[in-house]
């Protein structure tokens, strides 16, 4: 099988975020970059779905120069090549143009399954695995937790995880699957092969090379703009109840009723 | 001059630490408290190849550097100390096995250790003789094709739990420490068993046993590199181990700095976090600044052993200044805790007990100024 | 071109979800801001009888399609009647529901017909144009960014229990418009081959107005049934904190916070959860918190708005005691 699998380099879940000069983005100073924690799933069932089948793996990610390293720790676990997609006119991409610029470069490529991870834990959309898909005139499993390929009757069956339920679709291949927390166990790469990643192919593609025009990407392409960044507000602290138990109890649940109405 | 680690060092360091903080930090309290000795983490750490690291990959290890070597020890020990020495020990028992070793005795010993298919001990030490490590009385006697060992050895790391231990004994009394041998025990040999398991104040989750030789049978062929090269090949081996335990004790100051800065973040006193009292900030610039500088003795003292030059004084140096240093940054960071901190709910408490030992083993910190002072002073002028 | 604002129902098994309400809501406050019509497409089978209820809450006209092939949600037939039907009436605003329906097909939708998509928002407004801009959290919460929609139609879905939803009216009649719906053969391409219910209980964790977690504080999954006294009582769902989750108390789907659930109820409440940051990124937005717990240092307490010092296993009782008062005299 040829599997594709989408990924995204983002800041650590840990980073503090602090807005920026531009008053548009975080501020950058510090932040340790991450593969997004849910491409990590989708990684990995790319693997697995190599071992069990054979076949070839190819990251794709689009991004300046320091997503190599995140394209590489993918080779570490066990992807076979990759591709950086990166152009100064990538710079602000919204999820459509975002997914744009990565169905020109899949469709450079053999394909059967192509993985993203559910959303990216930055800007949080849920939608590039669904405006790719669109946009490469495929169908669509998003939210999966868990997977069945038949490669021979290129059908997929998809659990997905919606409100107080699994919804179980079927479908054909190719396909694109958008991959939830519990899909697998995403492996550690062993230390060897972190060593042997190096040596495998990392390929870069720019706007021309993908035969995309500078106005149908980044900000001049998008459709949505990011205007201002803020932060929340802190929360306004809190009333503390201590004593007796039975006591404490009931002026919660007047506050509850009285003062939150929530009750 | 400023230490760059290469990207491959990078994502092994980054590798690493998410996997100790997934998968050790969340247990390693509950390791401690009820003394587990970590096995199911052990054969994951395996499979990774943090067992064997610097052992080449034909003889199943990872193949990499002491800076990598470095890093990772630095990152188990954040998370688990007690994980950080059983990583340290199997690791410091491969490198005799490799240099020292057969072609048999590597493919029977060291390759199943570098891939962690079974763990190995270091024992050296004995009830009378630690630092004064040549005074050991452990005896060998060659008849028949094969070595009768009788002696006890003492605190040694996982002898419960490894199959293979490197023991000295003494082959020729009279040579002193020109007349210990190595050998290669494996568990279950006739004559050898675990004696006491330790109770310990700290690394608890890690055993520390007494070793008893009674007649133990040990076949010939297990005598690692000649008689009477025992003591050279066991100083070669700490002066690496040595490396590890600076790692380890970085590991261990990081977390303790990491714990205080949270907590003091948070917790306020007289009306505002104690965080921006000038006393609390204080400590924890000394803290940051020492640990950086052990970060970076320990670094450069696995760099000089990377490119083959000397390295013995620098790694004490490293040993001696990173495991004091842990000591008072754990004390910093306990006293930050306040009450809190000597409480067992807190991690900071754990941290507390499991860096005492990083100025005892592999040779006490008076030891280590030993082996520097006498390498400063033989310098000629 | 009709400039209305239109809201696109969710309904499931032909039940409105509340989050419609809450849609119809934002979109009437639109309609009203803008001086147009609020237009709701529902979609499903056998569904024609909710259009009237729709009617009283505020729109104007509902279309509906009510079509054997839309019984059960599927991305491709939602996206293909709802994109004709935005090509033929040419609204100006459509808003969707940030549920997983409204995210799986929302996008699809909008690439079809070329327009900006704003999701997940938690405020709308307008500006001097009347061009919508949408507040969206980001990283988790951590942040909250303003966006502009720069093509139109202008779309954005809004998350679930955010916005106040529209009040039933029964004097107020909606005009109801069938939409004719036909597909060929093969057009769906993804078939629904079964719903698994229950993984989460009743209610789902994402869309509860009410949530009651437990943490480590309860010592134990046999000590779970305090937790879920409580929330039976109140009508909540049920979450736990992610220690509970990976000592294998609770399954993953319980999971509240970053690397679980994202919930944002009217109510949440926190027994015996220290309020590790990675907790308080997927429940920090709810609008209410109220934590309980034994360690007066503990975070919860730093962003709760009520907080009960004391031990889980003295309080949740007595708690659950106290509502079921309250709530048998109301
Ligand atoms: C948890 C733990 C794990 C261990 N694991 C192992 C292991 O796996 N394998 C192994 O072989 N050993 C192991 N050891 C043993 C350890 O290496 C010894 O404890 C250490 O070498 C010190 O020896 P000792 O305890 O006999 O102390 P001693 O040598 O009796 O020292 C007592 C004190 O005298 C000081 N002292 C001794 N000589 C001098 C001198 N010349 N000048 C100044 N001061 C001096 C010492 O620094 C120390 O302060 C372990 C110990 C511990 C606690």
């Amino acid at each position: 099988m040829n599997i594709i699998v989408c990924i995204k380099q983002v800041p650590d879940t840990t980073t503090k975020v602090r807005v920026g000069k531009d008053g548009k983005h975080i501020d950058p100073g510090g932040v340790k970059f991450i593969v997004n924690t849910y491409d990590d799933f989708a990684v990995e069932e790319a693997i697995r779905l190599k071992e069990r089948f054979g076949g070839e793996v190819t990251v794709i990610s689009m991004g300046p120069e320091r997503v190599k390293e995140a394209l590489r720790m993918c080779l570490a676990m066990g992807a076979d090549k990759a591709i950086q997609l990166w152009d100064p006119a990538f710079e602000d991409s919204d999820p459509y143009t975002t997914a744009l610029i990565l169905s020109k470069a899949i469709q450079q490529l053999p394909y059967d399954i192509i993985f993203c991870g559910k959303q990216a834990i930055d800007r949080d959309t849920m939608s590039v695995p669904v405006y790719l898909a669109e946009l490469l005139g495929l169908p669509q499993a998003t939210l999966v937790v868990k997977l069945e390929v038949d490669p021979n009757a290129r059908k997929f069956i998809a659990y997905r995880d919606i409100e107080g339920a699994k919804e179980v679709i079927e479908g054909l291949l190719p396909a694109v699957i958008s991959t939830q927390w519990k899909l697998n166990e995403p492996r550690y790469p062993t230390l060897p092969n972190i060593m042997k990643a190096k040596k495998k192919e990392l390929k870069e593609l720019n706007a021309a090379a993908l035969g995309l025009d500078s106005a149908q990407v980044g900000e001049k392409g998008s459709r949505v703009k990011v205007l201002s960044m803020e932060l929340p507000p802190p929360r306004s602290k809190g009333k503390i109840l201590k004593g007796d138990p039975r006591e404490v109890c009931r002026e919660l649940v007047r506050l509850l009723r009285e003062e939150a109405k929530v009750i | 001059m400023t230490f760059q680690l290469t990207e491959e060092q990078r994502m092994i360091q980054m590798t690493v630490r998410e996997f100790a903080r997934k998968e050790i930090e969340p247990i390693a309290g509950k390791w401690d408290r009820e003394s587990l000795f970590p096995e199911e983490t052990i054969s994951k750490m395996a499979e990774m190849g943090l067992l064997g690291m610097m052992v080449p990959s034909e003889y199943g290890g990872a193949g990499l550097d002491t800076v990598s070597y470095s890093l990772a020890m630095q990152e188990i020990a954040y998370a688990c100390a007690s994980t950080s020495v059983i990583m340290g020990v199997n690791n410091l028992v491969c490198e005799p096995l490799l240099k020292f070793g057969t072609e048999a005795q590597k493919q029977k010993y060291l390759v199943p250790l570098a891939q962690g298919k079974f763990i190995g001990s270091f024992a050296l030490t004995e009830p009378g003789a630690g630092s004064d490590a040549a005074n050991q009385k452990t005896s060998a006697l060659l008849k028949d094709n094969f070595y009768i060992l009788n002696g006890t050895k003492m605190f040694i790391t996982s002898g419960s739990h490894a199959k293979v231990f490197i023991t000295t004994a003494v082959t020729d009394k009279a040579a002193r420490h020109h007349g210990i041998s190595a050998f290669i025990v494996e568990k279950g040999m006739p004559g050898f068993s675990i004696g006491k398991i330790e109770d310990k104040m700290g690394l608890r989750a890690s055993d520390t046993t007494e070793l008893i030789f009674e007649n133990c049978r040990v076949p010939s062929e297990n005598l690692l590199g000649k008689e009477g090269e025992g003591f050279k090949i066991m100083m070669a081996a700490l002066d690496g181990g040595r490396i590890g335990i600076a790692s380890q004790s970085v590991g261990i100051a990081q977390a303790c700095l990491d714990a205080a800065t949270r907590y003091a973040k948070k917790r306020e006193a007289f009306g505002q976090p104690i965080a921006e009292f000038q006393g609390i900030r204080w400590m924890i610039a000394d803290m940051a600044t020492e640990i950086e500088a052990a970060r970076l003795l320990t670094l450069q003292a696995a760099l000089l052993k990377d490119r083959g030059l000397p390295f013995t004084k620098e790694a004490s140096m490293a040993k001696l200044f990173a495991s004091e240093m842990v000591n008072r940054v754990a004390y910093k960071a306990l006293q930050i805790h306040g009450g809190y901190g000597y409480l067992k709910d807190f991690p900071v408490e754990r941290y507390y007990r499991d860096a005492r030992v990083t100025t005892i083993y592999e040779g006490t910190s008076e030891i280590q100024r030993n082996v520097i002072a006498k390498l400063v002073l033989s310098t000629e002028d | 071109m009709s400039g209305n604002i239109w809201v696109i129902a969710e309904q499931r098994e032909s039940e409105l979800k509340k989050v419609t309400y809450e849609l119809i809501g934002e979109g009437r406050r639109l309609a009203d801001e803008v001086g147009s019509k609020l237009e709701v497409v529902l979609l499903g089978k056998n569904i024609t009888h909710l259009a009237e209820s729709i009617g009283f809450y505020g729109a104007d006209k509902v279309f509906v399609a009510d079509h054997e092939a839309l019984e059960k949600y599927t991305t491709d037939g939602y996206a293909k009647v709802i994109t004709n039907l935005i090509k033929a009436q040419q609204p100006a605003i459509v808003l969707f529901a940030a549920t997983t329906m409204g995210r799986d097909f929302a996008p699809r939708v909008a690439a079809r017909v070329g327009a900006g998509l704003s999701v997940d928002c938690i405020e709308l407004k307008l500006d001097e144009n009347k061009s919508l801009l949408c507040k969206r959290p980001v990283y988790a919460g951590k942040a909250l960014v303003w966006e502009a929609i720069l093509t139109r139609p202008q779309m954005a879905s809004l998350r679930p229990n955010v916005f106040r939803p529209a009040r039933r009216d029964e004097s107020h009649k909606a005009e109801v418009e069938k939409v004719p719906v036909e597909f060929a053969p093969g057009e769906i391409r993804t078939t629904v081959k079964e719903i698994i219910k229950g993984a989460t209980g009743k209610v789902g964790l994402t869309e509860a107005s009410i949530v009651v977690s437990g943490g480590r504080g309860l010592k134990g999954p046999e000590n779970f049934y305090l937790v879920e006294n409580l929330a039976e009582v109140l009508g909540a769902a049920v979450g736990a904190s992610r220690a509970v989750v990976d000592a294998g108390w609770k399954e993953h789907a319980y999971q509240v916070g970053q690397t679980g659930k994202v919930v944002t109820p009217n109510l949440y409440i926190a027994c015996g959860i220290s309020g590790a940051i990675q907790h308080l990124a997927g429940m920090g937005s709810s609008k209410y918190i109220v934590a309980i717990n034994k360690d007066p240092d503990a975070n919860i307490f730093n962003v709760c708005n009520y907080g009960i010092v004391g031990d889980v296993f003295e309080i949740l009782p007595i708690l659950t005691e106290e509502f079921k008062k309250l709530l048998a005299e109301s």
